[in-house]
C-alpha cells in the first residue's frame, strides 16, 4: 500500500530518531525535532519507536490514501481534515481508501508529524531513514517530499482506536521555560550574565530552523573570552556566540563545534523547543545532572508503560 | 584528576588539566586540554577506540575531537547496568577516567598515509593570491610550503567527513575570510589559521581557498562513506 502526496507542503520530510554512530565521522544525526510526538504516536499505532514518519511545517503536506490506513498525527495542531472532518491529534484513526488529508490553519506549534501503520519504507543510510539534506541521502533521495511522491508502506488496514494519555503529551507553549544541563563553560559566566541567562526571556529569530535555533536578547558574556578547540556537540547545546546571543542546536546540528558551551536542553525539554516558531520567547533554568537523569528516566518509564498497555490492548482484541 | 599510573596522561605538562563535563544528560565530554597537540589528540582518539571497541552497556557512540572525546549514552541502560553509582553520568565519568588511566596508546606507526591529488589553478585556488599576499611570498613559494607538509586529520566535522588536519606553517597560516563564501565548491582545499580542511560537499565556507581535489572525500553510497579517519596522515600530491 502507499500513500499519494498531492501538495508536498513546506519542507515536509521523513525522519526517524535519528542516525546514531557516526558522528566521529561528521555524519550528523538528523532526525524529528520532536522525538516525544514521534515515539508516542509510533507506540499508539503498535509501531517500533524509531519507525520513520512524516515531519511537516505550515502550510503542510495534502496527502491521498490510496489503501485503508491506519494512522496518527501528534506534535503541532495544524487542524488536521480527513475528508473534511477534523481528527485530533494524539490519537490513532483510520482512514477510508482514497480518503484525503489535509491541514487546514495553525493552532499551536511549528512541526507535526504523521505515522501509518509499519512506518515509511524509505530509502535507508547507515541504519537510519531520516533525510540528510546537505548530504543527499535517507528518507527519499535524501530530499524533501514532492508533489507526486508515493510512499510505500507495509501493512494496510483498520486498527482499535487509542488515544495518548494526557500525561505523555508535552506541555507546548509559546513562551516555555527549558531546562538546561550545565555545559562545560556555563562556569565562566559573569555573575551579571548568570542573572540575564536565568531571569530573561530571549526571542527566538527567523534565523531558526533544523539545524538550530537563534535567540536575540539582553546579551550574555563570559568573564574572559575563551578560544575553544572544535569539540562534540549534541541536539540541544546552547552556544555562546561572539556577539553575546544565544544559540541551541537542533536535530540538524553540525557534529562540531567551537563556542562556548553553556548547557544543554534536557532530552524532555527538546519536544517543547522544536515546537517553538520566530517570536516565541523561551527563559532557560537549570537543573543537575542527577535531576535531569531522574526526569528522563521517569519519561522513558512512562513510554514502556504505555507500550505495554498498547501491546496488550491489540492482544486482546 | 590525575591517574596514579597512568598512561595515557601521564605525558607532558597537561596531566592535571582533564576534565568531564556533561553535553546533556546522554553524553558527556572528556577534555584532556585545549590546544591542537599530536600528544592530546591521540589520547581523545585512543579514548574514543577504547569504548568503540570495548563498549559498556548503554554505550552508543564516541566522537573524538582535537583535544576531547564525547561519549554518548542511554542513561536508562547504564543506570540499570551500574547500580551502584548514583547517576549514570558518575558511572560513565568512572569509566572514562579509568580508561583514560589505563589505556596504553596503540604505537604511532599503525597510522594511515593518504595521498591527495590536489588542483592548484586559478579556478580552484581563488584565495591563492591573498594568502600570497598575507605572507609575502610568492605563489610558488606558497604552494610549494603548503604541499611540502604531511598533515595529521585531527578529527571530522562541520561536514560530512570534512578533515580538520594540521599544522599548516606559520608563514601561511591565513585567517578565515571576515565575510564567509555563500558557496564553496565540493573538494575545496581550504586554510584557517593553522588547520586546513578539505570540503567534502558543497558549503557555505570561510576558509582561504588554495586549491581543489577531484577525490571523493565523501561519498554516500560507499560502505565507508568517508575517505579520511582521525589519526591518518594526509600528503597533497599536486597534479
Amino acid at each position: 500500500m502507499s500513500l499519494l502526496i498531492r501538495k508536498p507542503g513546506m519542507l515536509t520530510t521523513i525522519q526517524d530518531l535519528g542516525r546514531t554512530g557516526s558522528r566521529r565521522f561528521g555524519i550528523n544525526p538528523n532526525g524529528v525535532m520532536d522525538t516525544l510526538a514521534a515515539r508516542a504516536i509510533n507506540i499508539a499505532l503498535g509501531n517500533h519507536e524509531n519507525d520513520a514518519v512524516l515531519e511537516m511545517h505550515f502550510p503542510a503536506a495534502e496527502i491521498e490514501f490510496t489503501e485503508e490506513t491506519f494512522l496518527a498525527i501528534s506534535g503541532a495542531d495544524f487542524g488536521a481534515e480527513l475528508d473534511g472532518t477534523s481528527i485530533s491529534n494524539w490519537q490513532t484513526t483510520n482512514a477510508g481508501k482514497s480518503s484525503v488529508l489535509k491541514f487546514r490553519k495553525k493552532v499551536l506549534g511549528n512541526r507535526a508529524y504523521l505515522a501509518v501503520k509499519g512506518g515509511f519504507k524509505t530509502d535507508e543510510w547507515l541504519g537510519s531513514r531520516s533525510t540528510n539534506l546537505a548530504a543527499g541521502v535517507g528518507g527519499i533521495s535524501g530530499r524533501a517530499v514532492n508533489a507526486g511522491d508515493k510512499l510505500e508502506c507495509d501493512s494496510s488496514g483498520a486498527g482499535d482506536p487509542i488515544s495518548i494519555g494526557r500525561s505523555m503529551i508535552p506541555r507546548y507553549s509559546r513562551f516555555p521555560t527549558l531546562r538546561i544541563v550545565p555545559g562545560g563553560e556555563i562556569e565562566l559566566l559573569s555573575a551579571v550574565s548568570e542573572r540575564v541567562l536565568f531571569n530573561e526571556m530571549f526571542t527566538l529569530t527567523k534565523y531558526s530552523d533544523r539545524m538550530g535555533y537563534r535567540f536575540e536578547g539582553e546579551p550574555v558574556h563570559l568573564l574572559y573570552e575563551k578560544e575553544l578547540l572544535s569539540s562534540a556537540t549534541a541536539f540541544g547545546t546552547v552556544q555562546l556566540l561572539p556577539d553575546g546571543q544565544i544559540v541551541i542546536l537542533m536535530a540538524d546540528h553540525q557534529t562540531s563545534g567551537g563556542y562556548p558551551r553553556l548547557g544543554n536542553v534536557i532530552s524532555a525539554d527538546l519536544p517543547i523547543a522544536a515546537q517553538l516558531g520566530p517570536g516565541d520567547r523561551v527563559g532557560f533554568k537549570l537543573v543537575s545532572i542527577d535531576e535531569a537523569e531522574e526526569i528522563r528516566i521517569k519519561l522513558e518509564h512512562e513510554l514502556a508503560l504505555f507500550k505495554v498497555a498498547c501491546r496488550l490492548r491489540q492482544q486482546l482484541n | 584528576m590525575a591517574c596514579a599510573n597512568s598512561s595515557i596522561l601521564s605525558s607532558g605538562p597537561d596531566s592535571n588539566s582533564m576534565r568531564i563535563f556533561p553535553l546533556g544528560e546522554n553524553a558527556l565530554t572528556v577534555e584532556f586540554g585545549n590546544e591542537i597537540s599530536l600528544d592530546l589528540n591521540r589520547k581523545a582518539i585512543d579514548l574514543a577506540e577504547h569504548f568503540q571497541n570495548e563498549p559498556f552497556p548503554g554505550l552508543i557512540e564516541t566522537v573524538p575531537a582535537y583535544a576531547s572525546t564525547t561519549v554518548f549514552y542511554d542513561p536508562t541502560i547504564v543506570r540499570r547496568a551500574f547500580r551502584e553509582n548514583p547517576s549514570a553520568f558518575d558511572a560513565v565519568r568512572s569509566l572514562a577516567e579509568m580508561a583514560a588511566c589505563t589505556v596504553v596508546q596503540r604505537p604511532v606507526n599503525e597510522k594511515r598515509v593518504v595521498d591527495i591529488p590536489i588542483i592548484i589553478d586559478r579556478a580552484s585556488a581563488p584565495d591563492l593570491n591573498f594568502v600570497s599576499e598575507f605572507s609575502g611570498l610568492p605563489v610558488d613559494e606558497v604552494i610549494s610550503t603548503f604541499v611540502d607538509r604531511t598533515y595529521r586529520v585531527y578529527m571530522l566535522g562541520f561536514l560530512p567527513g570534512f578533515p580538520y588536519m594540521g599544522e599548516v606553517d606559520e608563514r601561511i597560516a591565513a585567517p578565515r575570510k571576515q565575510t564567509p563564501r555563500v558557496k564553496v565548491t565540493r573538494g575545496s582545499v581550504g586554510i584557517a589559521g593553522k588547520q586546513t580542511g578539505i570540503y567534502s560537499l558543497e558549503s557555505p565556507g570561510g576558509w582561504q581557498i588554495i586549491g581543489r581535489t577531484e577525490m571523493e572525500i565523501f561519498d554516500p553510497v560507499k560502505e565507508r562513506p568517508c575517505a579520511l579517519q582521525p589519526g591518518d596522515e594526509v600528503r597533497f600530491m599536486r597534479v
